[in-house]
């Protein structure tokens, strides 16, 4: 058990060690960094005082250390484009972005398994057919056309909700959260089913599949022999044993989740760390980038060390098995 | 069969030994294409489509990014409808500029099959070159290769493919940027999808190794290069072929998402996720025709080749599902 939790920590601090270098050799090497900083008329002296200031002038590996020991404190230098600390940048856009993976994914979590449930017991059904047809077709949609569509109908057809931004927030010290307001709410709605969307159809056939497979199981048969109502047996029997794969599949599928949040973002023009990114790729604002990078590689690997520790709660064999 | 074991003079000819076409036809794969109505017609629909892409300058009825061949006031026709002013009809309507909407898709498929085709084959290249080292060499060099992959998977392919461009962007000077931008779409969607080939041909490079034939190719003296490509890789490929046809559609989009969030192809040589990107902006206004046609290529275009994937992953390697 300890021995498993270990290994998944080193693995994690290996790939963020690997990540870290990669946005380091980028900020060093893509561009000239004092170019970017100064302006045209800076004399050598002012460059070479800059240089040292910023310990370029150290060998490679003292570089490289003195940008992992700053990464630790957040700090990752000064945008080139919008010539504010990167760190500050992250901090304004953090909370967009959380609320929308979060309820994004609250979304998907809730409709999938509640869909992947009906669309298991309800297998021969014409409306779980359907569903299973329509999740087939959401699967090869682009999710830069679903959230189009979306706009389309509902922001400029219907004129039911804003297509854009993040409607009026309202500041709780640092963080601004647009869910205390009215317009804050229409704005999230869209944006919310883009993202979700493909999660959804994840989650659903996951569940169906799981769900029954498990139905068929030998448990499943003796609790029916009981007696037991098929109501029980398919929420408290069935489905509880379907939770621990779908737990961790879903935490895994984080990845997708971070590239459809950059296009979600760009679509409906939400003032997140996607649409930071890039703007950062357009006009090559390494330091923005090279932060992102870092940033979404730590919260792959926080996120994969969750799954896994969750995964040993959820399976008492998997605790067994570790000692 | 039955007529050959009929008695007779007709029996004691040999048999003409047939071309190699007809034993095509009869084989296995090509019996149960024709015999699958979805993988029929998804194969027509996106041989359509490409065909249709490859003319687009025979086919298309003007050349969308000459501006001699443009005429300001036919802007804005609406599908199938005359022109207010000019009374000439296009079939998918035009643009703000007068520009024939098909044309424009025509010559923006063309652009996206580009990329994804080559940005396929590259990741092919690198993915097998890599996954066969891995697998046939084994000890250090696959312990290396295999980490990197499993690192580079742990990122979504759109990420990695960002990242490259952003680097590509600071690297080169913006004059040199519009004409390089085709290659630069390549190599990162290229680089963002080669570690699946890499696994896959490993695994099965790794189960080839031990047969016996690859023992008597080494006795005989073949340097390992030699019996890595000439007798382990014929071995691998029909995995590798249903991962390269899932990929297609999956780098067309990933270069339509790419060209969409505006660090892909200038809107001076769009693909069709350049033409969606500029379509967006005039949905508001009411000329939805101008989003509908790209986006719709794009959609038929990416569901046929993966209705065509799938149907070939179950045929060559039921294992993948």
């Amino acid at each position: 058990m300890l021995a498993y939790v270990l290994r998944s920590v080193l693995q994690g601090a290996v790939v963020l060690i690997v990540v870290a270098f990669i946005a380091f050799a980028m900020f060093r090497f893509v561009g000239d960094p004092i170019a970017n900083m100064v302006g045209q008329e800076a004399s050598m002296a002012d460059r070479e005082e800059l240089t040292r200031q910023l310990g370029l002038d150290q060998p490679f590996p003292v570089q490289f250390l003195e940008f992992l020991a700053a990464a630790v404190r957040g700090e990752f230098g000064i945008s080139y484009r919008q010539g504010r600390p990167v760190s500050a940048l992250i901090a304004e856009r953090l909370p967009a972005t959380v609320e929308l993976a979060v309820l994004s994914a609250v979304f998907a979590t809730c409709v999938g398994v509640g869909l992947g449930v009906y669309a298991a017991i309800r297998r021969r059904g014409l409306m779980a057919q359907a569903v299973m047809m329509l999740s087939l077709v959401g699967v090869s949609l682009p999710t830069f056309l679903i959230g189009i569509g979306l706009i389309y109908v509902f922001a400029v057809e219907l004129r039911w909700l804003p297509s854009f931004g993040r409607g009026d927030t309202v500041a709780i010290g640092w963080w601004t959260t647009g869910l205390l307001t009215k317009s804050g709410l229409q704005s999230l709605v869209l944006p919310v089913l883009t993202l979700g969307f493909f999660q959804l159809t994840l989650i659903m056939r996951l569940v169906r599949a799981e769900m029954l497979d498990v139905l068929r199981s030998d448990f499943v048969r003796f609790a029916r022999a009981r007696g037991i109502p098929e109501r029980v047996i398919e929420f408290r029997h069935a489905l509880r044993n379907t939770m621990i794969p779908v737990v961790t599949i879903a935490g895994l599928q984080l990845g997708s989740v971070v590239a459809f949040a950059i296009v979600t973002e760009t679509v409906f023009q939400w003032p997140g760390l996607g649409a930071l990114f890039v703007n950062a790729v357009q006009f090559a604002d390494v330091p923005v980038m090279s932060a992102y990078l870092v940033f979404v590689a730590f919260v792959f690997v926080v996120v994969n060390l969750v799954t896994d520790l969750v995964y040993v709660v959820l399976d008492p064999r998997l605790r067994a098995a570790g000692r | 069969m039955a007529e050959s074991l009929q008695p007779g003079p007709a029996s004691l000819k040999v048999p003409p030994t047939r071309g190699r076409l007809a034993r095509a036809w009869d084989s296995d794969v090509l019996w149960r294409f024709r015999h699958s109505p979805a993988a029929l017609v998804s194969t027509v629909v996106a041989l359509v489509i490409v065909v249709a892409a490859v003319l687009a300058p025979w086919l298309a009825p003007q050349n969308p990014f000459d501006p001699a061949q443009l005429d300001l006031s036919d802007g804005f026709s609406r599908p199938m409808e005359a022109n207010e002013i000019t009374g000439r009809v296009f079939v998918l309507g035009t643009d703000p500029q007068g520009r024939d909407m098909l044309s424009a898709v025509l010559y923006g498929g063309r652009v996206s099959l580009l990329v994804g085709f080559a940005s396929v084959v590259f990741s092919m290249v690198v993915g097998v070159a890599l996954g066969l080292t891995a697998g046939y060499v084994g000890g250090r060099t696959e312990a290396l290769i295999m980490r990197i992959a499993d690192i580079q998977l742990s990122f979504p392919a759109i990420l990695v493919a960002l990242l490259v461009f952003g680097i590509f962007r600071g690297i080169v000077s913006p004059a040199q940027q519009e004409q390089a931008t085709l290659f630069v779409l390549i190599l990162a969607i290229g680089l963002s999808n080669w570690a699946q080939y890499a696994r896959t041909v490993r695994a099965t490079a790794m189960v080839e190794k031990s047969k016996v034939y690859v023992d008597a190719a080494r006795l005989i003296g073949l340097r390992p290069l030699v019996v890595m490509t000439k007798h382990v890789l014929p071995n691998v490929t029909g995995p590798v072929f249903v991962i390269a046809t899932i990929n297609l559609a999956l780098a067309i989009i990933e270069e339509a998402t790419l060209s969409f969030l505006g660090v892909g192809m200038p809107p001076t040589q769009p693909s069709l996720g350049t033409l969606i990107r500029i379509g967006q902006q005039f949905l508001f206004s009411g000329e939805w025709w101008i989003l509908l046609s790209p986006a719709l290529a794009l959609i038929v275009l990416a569901l046929a080749i993966n209705l065509l994937g799938d149907w070939l992953r179950d045929v060559l390697d039921p294992r993948l599902r």
